[in-house]
């Protein structure tokens, strides 16, 4: 018996044209929890879903073995049998069904042919809930539950299949720190019971904390292994990019110049449930500086930057001024006009068409510019998606290339050239480095510097408290719908944000 | 791969590359050029090679407008995420309305078709409205209509064929020479010998294609973008030119270019530029790529979504025109099925059920498919079961071509 449960021996994957994977070894014993970090394109989800059987066997060489024995894995549901379960970045459950409907979809009690076991299903169920802590009864709908209960009713469901070797591709990039550090905890009651997890994560603090060995990948090679005692994050990041990474958030020395945007008793009514989700809000944003803006998952930062952006809610009071004007926002359009620019958190659902090309992408919001009486000049659509290619260093084989083949992090550069086309005096941008890798967040960050040089006013929202408080120049936390409280740069600690950001005013 | 891309850009690379390169590009284009001359050469040997006669093909190309003129708004109305299931109901009421404007209120042809492209117009925003502003699904809002515009065309017509030797002698002679007429020659010509107008529009055709492509390319330098190499642009546009000419001299030493077919070239180049080249075109592809990246981009979607369907209505207005003038009547099974012909057509030619896919250049060779598959089987004297039958599998078969392209 070997000492690990599971070996991936020297596996190559090639697509058309390019080599993803080259003789890529990792190891992972039993109870322990290994990281696979790396930069988006390194890989890592390429292995993965070789290991899940989603490239079945044959389209890859090299072996994967599972307790001394060679599998040969057809389709997933070979990989499930085996103990193996992955859980998606992208949550792969039926929104419509109920937690139960969902944890057995697909692989449903039955008694007799076909027919199913309501009982046992709720009784198992309870208990997979039980065991990853959320207290919510089997029959509630996922479309109900947050992104975090969500994620974590996806671990119920590996754990009914009674997986050995649990996958975690980015579980946390959706989450809040408390629910991430909750699903921290689960993963360590997990190795305390033997099961083996695959870790991946951009959050290098979060692997810091919770792998008990790394593996770093890199341009689809294994660059090393090691125990997390020998491997400190400026290491891992070192490997990551393979080269030394001096300042993970550049600043520059700057001056504040005249407010640009004004807001002032902004309420709004989410139109659905009525509640009012922001509450009496007023701040400014002056010229040549970074306003970032903090606060938990749902205290209503995206709703604010939405509904100043005329694209959510009901306004029940307020006025938004620019450069001492007030203006009428009622839709992008509007916005855009009026020289605001929004960024969303969602760039797959609210920034790009994924069928679309990156030029087409880019120059989206900003056609009339390039168009004569409705007829686009695409020689001039060429010139200005090439010139913000090369000024985001956006990597891309050519700027016919789809978006949705494109890494996340050069995704958000097209997003960003999209908006930059438009020459906004206002940049929104609702967690702008969200899923994408170390090296590409430092571009982002140098991006929006230069923006800022230019003269251009930017509100951050991030859920990340090093990059709020190494990025802004005033931070404003939220909560619940109001604004908590309000810090310089040189005044904000970690603590103080998380204080006000909880509600400990 | 990158160095590749370098390579052709820089215009280093060799003929074959470019050819190659350029055939990778557009595979689906040629994959349907190719299966539109598979089609025909299968039919030409069953048929003795009565199919590929320029009488055949010539009438084959007429029997092609009515699906073609509705499969190019049909491209559009699912590019944009949306669906139109009432065309054949609408094309026969449109047209019976049009007959029925020159028999029973003696109208003129030009007024007949005006009212007609205004009746067209408002079906279309009929449904804009409820798809766009009501947010009614277009499968729903659409289906009504199929149902509600059957009716009415036993309504008007009295559940009667309308036929068009009732209206004045003058009227008739000119509204039938929509569908049926040949562009008239200066020297009077006959079946094989060659048609003088119809020949000089095709030379002009041809003149026009190579100066926009000229200008186009010469506009890129202009910018400083790469380009290809002069002898193959010039290549290139010999072997589109002979193309075009090819099939234009079919027509033109049959009886001359026929007036429906050049409306259809018009609505051709009219709609490709529009899908290509305009503001209008380009949104429509966003709102069904992603609709709501589309409106936080500042695409005023019901907006759009509303003359789409106004388009699609005068789109189906026209083509009930043509097909009321190429049967000179208006019946009241006019327009049956028509709504499944340009879907299938559009998405034989490529088009994605899915939104946010789809050359208006496909859907008509889509529905020259279409319109091969039942001229071919007719001349074979196939029964109609098959034939029914033959066009479903080929449907079915070219979209599973399409899908497992688009996996590689």
């Amino acid at each position: 018996m070997s000492e690990y449960l599971l070996e991936m021996r020297n596996i190559t994957k090639e697509f058309p044209g390019v080599r993803a994977l080259e003789n890529v070894t990792f190891q992972v014993r039993k109870g322990e929890i290994h990281a696979l970090v790396g930069e988006n394109g390194a890989g890592k989800s390429t292995l993965m879903k070789i290991l899940s059987g989603f490239y079945p066997y044959g389209t890859y060489t090299g072996d994967i073995v599972l307790d001394g024995q060679v599998q040969k894995f057809d389709r997933i549901r070979d990989s499930e049998h085996a103990g193996i379960a992955i859980i998606y970045q992208e949550l792969a459950l039926v929104k419509q069904m109920t937690i139960a409907e969902n944890i057995f979809l697909g692989s449903e009690l039955c008694k007799g042919k076909g027919v199913i076991n309501w009982n046992e299903t709720f009784q198992r169920t309870s208990k997979a809930l039980k065991e990853v802590g959320l207290k919510l009864s089997p029959a509630s709908r996922i479309i109900d539950l947050g992104v975090g209960s969500q994620q974590l009713v996806e671990i119920a469901k590996a754990l009914t299949k009674e997986a050995r070797v649990l996958i975690l591709d980015e579980p946390t990039a959706a989450l809040t720190e408390t629910e991430a550090d909750n699903l921290l905890k689960i993963l360590d009651s997990f190795r305390a019971q033997g099961v083996s997890c695959i870790y991946i994560s951009h959050r290098l603090k979060e692997v810091a904390r919770i792998a008990d060995r790394i593996t770093v990948l890199r341009d689809g090679r294994t660059v090393i292994t090691d125990a997390k005692t020998a491997m400190p994050e400026d290491r891992m990041i070192q490997n990551m990019v393979g080269r030394p990474l001096t300042n993970m958030f550049p600043r520059r020395p700057r001056t504040v110049g005249e407010t640009v945007l004004e807001v002032k008793n902004w309420t709004i009514q989410d139109p659905l449930t009525q509640d009012l989700v922001v509450k009496d809000v007023s701040f400014e944003v002056r010229k040549g500086e970074i306003v970032g803006i903090a606060g938990l998952m749902g205290a209503g930062r995206t709703e604010l930057v939405m509904s100043l952006f005329g694209v959510w809610g009901k306004k029940k009071s307020g006025e938004v001024r620019l450069g001492g004007k007030p203006i009428e926002i009622h839709g992008a359009r509007d916005a855009i006009h009026a020289g605001l620019s929004l960024v969303s958190e969602d760039r797959k659902r609210y920034g790009l068409i994924l069928g679309m090309d990156v030029k087409e992408n880019s120059t989206l919001a900003s056609l009339k510019r390039i168009s004569k009486l409705g007829v686009i000049n695409k020689n001039e659509e060429i010139k200005w998606s090439d010139k913000y290619v090369k000024e985001l260093r956006t990597k891309t084989p050519n700027l016919e290339q789809r978006v949705g083949n494109l890494s996340g992090g050069n995704q958000q550069k097209v997003v960003l050239a999209k908006w930059l086309l438009t020459h906004p005096k206002v940049l929104i941008l609702d967690e702008p480095t969200r899923g994408i890798d170390v090296g590409a967040k430092v571009e982002i960050y140098n991006i929006m510097n230069d923006l800022v040089d230019q003269g251009v006013c930017v509100m951050m929202i991030s859920s990340e408290l090093p990059e709020v408080l190494g990025m802004s120049d005033r931070i404003l936390v939220i909560h619940e719908g109001q604004i908590a409280g309000g810090f310089k740069r040189d005044d904000a600690t970690e603590e103080k944000v998380i204080y006000y950001a909880t509600g400990g005013a | 791969m990158e160095t590749a891309v370098v390579k052709a850009r820089a215009g280093e690379g060799g003929l074959i590359d470019l050819i190659l390169g350029s055939m990778k590009r557009n595979s689906k284009q040629y994959t349907m050029f190719l299966a539109l001359l598979g089609i025909w050469v299968i039919f030409s040997f069953v048929t003795d090679r009565v199919f590929l006669t320029p009488r055949n093909l010539s009438n084959l190309f007429v029997q092609t407008v009515t699906t073609a003129i509705l499969a190019i708004g049909m491209v559009l109305v699912i590019v944009a995420g949306h669906i139109d299931l009432s065309v054949g109901s609408v094309l026969g009421f449109a047209g019976a309305v049009c007959a029925l404007c020159m028999i029973k209120l003696e109208w003129g042809v030009i007024a007949s078709v005006s009212a007609t492209l205004v009746i067209g117009l408002a079906v279309g925003a009929w449904h804009g409205f409820w798809v766009a502003y009501r947010k009614v699904p277009a499968f729903i809002v659409t289906l009504a209509s199929m149902l509600a515009f059957r009716g009415l065309i036993i309504g008007v017509t009295g559940g009667q064929t309308q036929g068009l030797e009732m209206a004045s002698e003058a009227t008739a002679g000119w509204f039938k020479a929509i569908g049926q007429g040949y562009l008239p020659t200066l020297i009077p010509a006959t079946d094989g010998q060659v048609h003088d107008t119809s020949l000089y529009f095709t030379i002009a055709m041809i003149v026009v294609f190579i100066v926009a492509a000229l200008r186009r390319r010469a506009a890129r330098v202009k910018y400083g973008f790469p380009v290809v190499p002069f002898f193959a642009e010039v290549l290139r546009l010999a072997f589109v030119s002979a193309l075009m000419g090819g099939f234009a001299m079919i027509m033109v030493i049959y009886l001359g270019i026929p007036w429906a077919v050049i409306f259809v070239l018009a609505l051709t180049v009219i709609f490709d530029f529009v899908a290509r080249d305009t503001t209008f075109g380009r949104h429509l592809y966003a709102i069904g790529g992603n609709p709501d990246a589309a409106r936080l981009s500042g695409i005023n979607v019901p907006r759009h979504v509303f003359g789409l369907f106004m388009i699609m209505g005068l789109m189906t207005a026209i083509a009930g025109i043509v097909s009321t003038s190429r049967l000179n009547a208006a019946t009241t099974s006019a327009g049956q099925n028509a709504e499944l012909d340009a879907i299938a057509s559009a998405v034989i030619g490529g088009t994605s059920l899915m939104g946010g896919e789809g050359t208006i250049f496909g859907a008509v060779i889509g529905a020259l498919v279409m319109a091969s598959l039942d001229n071919g089987m007719s001349l074979m004297n196939l029964d109609i079961t098959f034939q029914y039958v033959i066009k479903g599998l080929i449907l079915l078969l070219a979209v599973w071509v399409d899908m497992a392209q688009r996996k590689k």
